[in-house]
């Protein structure tokens, strides 16, 4: 058995050797560099381009505008939740006219070289004609503002609404109703390894790329179409990535470009994107305003919610379309049972870089705002926060449980779940029964501590479908062919044992291929947590097949019926004695010689998501002089269905912590009022180093199997980022009860905490 | 680049022997990377932050985006592909890394090894506050640190039964012949 245990990942002895191979390291011959000038204002009418000195320079190869693209090129569609009245948002690959954020792309360079390229960059003389940059959601949507689409006609470009009952009946019969406007900060994944991409005309006239990810194929489809050339003559390769997210693998307007530009010149074209131009140009996420309405009983149950949302989506629409806003919505409800809920969010245009997904897109602002709002209820009432959420979860008796809100073209259907369970379980892990005493203690050494609590509920397993090939070949090793992408998670691994525990071989003999569009069929690709679960379930029936193919032979070979036989080890055994009859070898070999082909294929289809669940917990303690907050003990439970391999669960969610840590306290993609970044660089976008990563406790449990694919599995990709925010919120709040302070918005800055210390603890509190 | 603006310079990496003719202006980690082929240094901010870039130029771990080729004639460099042994044999802290789950998509990895190399050099009995300390200056965006610390503790046992991590024994001598190697 190899599903459900540890074993070391068979990724790794290339990549701590220096042995992998990112897209920035393969260098072919001939290979020229290229750079792109961006647009250093955020919303500006371009009056002129001047080319010509950088054209002059020697060893530039090419020298491009917008002007110079085809006449009838397409913008870059939508991959996700397309939308036919947002087509007219769209970008395209370089700016003509006007330049809508800083950093959209103008001009593309290609030399022999990157300094020779960055040097003709500088030579570039781009007369711009500046207009008022638009910064703000609320700005963009007042009448006298100036519209960014003028064909949509207004910076709202979108409206989704969505409703369960009626909140204006249920607020009218509510003892309570409470508003709050709540704010999630722009920022995003932010891989270590920045994009690139290497693209090459090959001696059969076929264009080959080197550097997509995620979405491979899909993306293979698109380029063929924004070139207008067949696909069978694109051929897409993908290599080891420095990191994933969701912003990485999107098609971007670089991804249109270099392809063009190696198409154009006849020799190889690379181009590898560098930290500051990441900042501006590759899809940011999250920036979210929620103005909340919620009615709640003296218990604390919660009648009826209404957010009103503000999504500050950027300049354009990108590949994800309206996927973040309507997974705010649909995933919004988390554990709890409302009556009655309405949702109406606004997709608002502004001068910063377009946006997309980020790990948890959807739940990470909402599970921040419901979360807090839960607090906030039970601050009002007096209540214990755990008490105010077991009062309203889903019971395990309701699954599965529609939450009657739609999320990526199907109802929320929550599949299996616990989750009164899950909740006692981290409050015993955290001993919250005794918390209030030890705070006491602690207060009278004069400590700051608090202990705060978050519930999420995640979803994954996206279809429609994920497609496997798997061959045994000499010497029975096995390729396992699949669609999905490999962003650093652990994918070949997982499906190395998936594979393995079916036909009972070492993982270690399975080679997983994949990004390769000449040798995988098809695919969908690893986003949305849908790996293991759609990709691992079609790894699972191929490597049946091709098990039912062997024990089929092994059977006739040995006289018994074929139910009667089974793989372990590399043999063949009897199931009811568990004793081995041959070798599994020997079966390969006689399928050889009766020329049987020992390959299967295998398109699993699902058409509902799974749905795992879990909890944070953070214990945090405050400096009173500083507002600093260390995080002493931090909690994760997450009930995953079955994890293939618990190493990797583990890794995914302390990883996800660490991204969730620095959305709650760190990381801002911050703008000023003339639409510039000014959190650009290292040094003022704080990724969380080993000093500010608390050590996490992981409780991964297996309560709640998916009854949706046949490996129970539900997927752990983003369980560990999505509750972060608003886990170390209620524990700041918690520790800060007697002082005057909310936190309504992200990151939550140290002087906030410090001022609130300052003023010193209410006296006489409203009740 | 005109050919007058070349320098030459000579420099030692992993026991071996180089010279470059490179622009002044060229970092050493494109000097590691292009001129000499050894991409296993990564670059993830060019701005000296990352840490994605460390190498050991004469005995101290140094972001080579932050240097200039030329700064490094002369010098002796470490970076991740000397590491293990030429048989293949894997580095105690490699093996470390593997065994604990160190890394996801392993772009910081060998940044993060040789920081890790030079800190248990410095101090090869490191309780867990000290290891992050130590590891501090290399950004990781995928593990969250936690098995990164494991490992490098796992590594400090291992290399105390082990050998030295800095196993400068293979080095060449540095011959000043102007001959090229594998450039
Ligand atoms: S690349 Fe040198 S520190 Fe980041
Ligand atoms: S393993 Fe990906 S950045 Fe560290």
């Amino acid at each position: 058995m190899t599903i459900g245990t540890s074993v070391k990942r068979i990724e790794d002895p290339r990549l701590i050797t220096g042995k992998g191979q990112y897209v920035g390291d393969i260098k072919l011959h001939d290979q020229c560099e290229a750079v792109i000038v961006r647009s250093p204002h955020a919303h500006a009418n371009i009056l002129r381009i001047d080319t010509e000195k950088a054209k002059q320079l020697p060893e530039v190869l090419m020298v491009m505008t917008g002007w110079d693209l085809p006449k009838d090129l397409s913008p870059i569609p939508m991959r996700l939740a397309p939308n036919e009245a947002l087509t007219k948002a769209l970008q395209f690959p370089l700016a003509k006219d006007k330049v809508r954020y800083v950093g959209e792309p103008v001009v593309l360079i290609v030399a022999t070289s990157r300094y020779t390229a960055e040097d003709a960059a500088d030579l570039i003389d781009v007369t711009y004609e500046s207009l008022a940059p638009i910064t703000d959601v609320h700005t963009a949507i007042q009448s006298d503002t100036s519209v960014l689409h003028p064909e949509i006609g207004s910076n709202d470009l979108f409206l989704i609404h969505s409703k369960k009952g009626s909140v204006n009946e249920e607020l009218k019969k509510c003892p309570y109703v409470i508003e709050e406007d709540l704010y999630v900060q722009r920022h995003s994944g932010i891989p270590l390894e920045t994009r690139g991409l290497l693209a090459v005309v090959q001696e059969d006239k076929r264009l080959t790329v080197y550097g997509p990810t995620k979405v491979v194929h899909f993306n293979h489809q698109i380029l063929a179409r924004l070139l207008k050339i067949d696909s069978q003559n694109i051929r897409f390769i993908e290599t080891d990535v420095g990191g994933g997210f969701g912003p990485r693998g999107e098609f971007y307007p670089e991804d249109y470009l270099i392809p063009y530009a190696a198409l154009r010149l006849g020799r190889p074209v690379k181009w590898v994107e560098d930290r500051l131009e990441h900042m501006v140009a590759t899809n940011h996420s999250r920036e979210q305003k929620h103005h909340v309405v919620v009615g709640f009983d003296e218990s604390g149950r919660i009648h009826a919610l209404r957010d009103e949302i503000f999504v500050d989506t950027g300049a354009y629409i990108r590949t994800h379309g309206i996927t973040v806003p309507v997974l705010t919505q649909g995933m919004f409800p988390g554990p709890y049972d409302f009556h009655a809920l309405e949702f109406i969010t606004h997709v608002v245009a502004t001068n910063k870089t377009p946006t997309g997904t980020y790990r948890g897109p959807g739940r990470f602002e909402g599970t921040f705002v419901r979360e807090r709002i839960i607090d906030i209820i039970a601050k009002k009432l007096n209540l214990d926060p755990t008490v105010v959420r077991e009062r309203n979860l889903i019971k395990p008796e309701q699954m599965p449980y529609t939450n009657g809100i739609s999320a990526l073209g199907q109802v929320v259907e929550y599949d299996s779940g616990d989750y009164p369970q899950i909740l006692d379980i981290a409050r015993n892990a955290m001993e919250w029964n005794q918390f209030a005493e030890r705070k006491a203690l602690a207060a009278a050494e004069g400590k700051i501590i608090g202990l705060g609590f978050a519930m999420f509920v995640e979803k994954s397993g996206l279809g429609p479908w994920e497609f496997c090939e798997v061959e045994i070949l000499e010497k029975g090793d096995l390729t396992c062919k699949t669609g999905l992408a490999d962003v650093g998670q652990g994918v070949k691994t997982a499906l190395a044992q998936i594979c393995s525990d079916q036909l009972g071989i070492p993982y270690s003999k399975v080679t997983v291929i994949h990004g390769d569009t000449d040798v995988v069929e098809k695919g969908n690709g690893s986003f949305a947590t849908r790996g293991t679960v759609v990709g691992g379930s079609a790894a699972w029936y191929a490597s049946e097949a091709l098990k039912k193919k062997l024990l089929l032979v092994a059977a006739e070979l040995l006289h018994l019926p074929a139910e009667e036989l089974d793989i372990k080890n590399q043999l063949i055994i009897h199931i009811t004695n568990q004793q081995c009859l041959c070798q599994l070898e020997d079966i390969i070999t006689e399928c050889r010689k009766r020329g049987i082909e020992l390959r299967e294929k295998y398109t699993f289809s699902i058409d509902h998501m799974s749905y795992p669940y879990g909890i944070h917990a953070a214990e945090v303690a405050i400096d009173s002089e500083t507002g600093k907050i260390k995080i002493e003990k931090y909690y994760i439970a997450y009930d995953i269905g079955k994890a293939i391999n618990p190493l990797l669960v583990h890794g995914q969610l302390v990883g996800g912590m660490a991204q969730g840590l620095g959305g709650a306290l760190f990381e801002e993609l911050r703008y000023d009022d003339n639409g510039q970044l000014i959190t650009g660089s290292f040094m003022d976008y704080l990724i969380p180093s080993s000093m500010e990563m608390p050590e996490v406790e992981i409780e991964i449990l297996e309560n709640s199997p998916s009854p949706l694919n046949p490996l129970g599995v539900k997927g752990a990709g983003e369980g560990g980022t999505v509750a972060v925010a608003p886990a170390i919120a209620n524990a700041i709040i918690n520790a800060l009860d007697k002082y005057p302070i909310e936190i309504t918005s992200l990151p939550i800055r140290p002087e906030v905490i410090r001022d609130a210390i300052k003023k010193g603890p209410v006296t006489n509190e409203e009740e | 680049m005109t050919q007058s603006n070349l320098k030459n310079i000579a420099l030692t990496v992993n026991g071996k022997e180089y010279t470059a003719s490179v622009e002044p202006r060229m970092l050493l980690s494109d000097v590691l990377r292009d001129e000499l082929g050894l991409t296993g240094t990564h670059v993830g901010c060019e701005h000296g932050i990352c840490g994605a870039c460390t190498v050991i130029m004469d005995g101290r771990p140094v972001r080579s985006c932050l240097v200039y080729g030329v700064q490094a004639d002369q010098a002796k460099v470490q970076t991740v592909e000397g590491l293990a042994d030429p048989d293949g044999g894997l580095h105690p802290l490699q093996e470390a890394f593997w065994e604990k789950h160190g890394l996801q998509c392993g772009f910081c990895t060998p940044g993060m090894l040789m920081s890790a190399c030079h800190f248990l050099e410095q101090n090869p009995n490191p309780n867990r506050e000290e290891i992050r300390e130590g590891i501090s200056g290399n950004l990781c965006r995928c593990t969250g640190y936690q098995n990164i610390v494991d490992a490098v503790e796992l590594a400090a046992e291992l290399l105390s039964k082990n050998k030295k991590c800095d196993d400068e024994s293979s080095d060449l001598q540095v011959v000043q012949t102007g001959r090229k190697v594998n450039v």
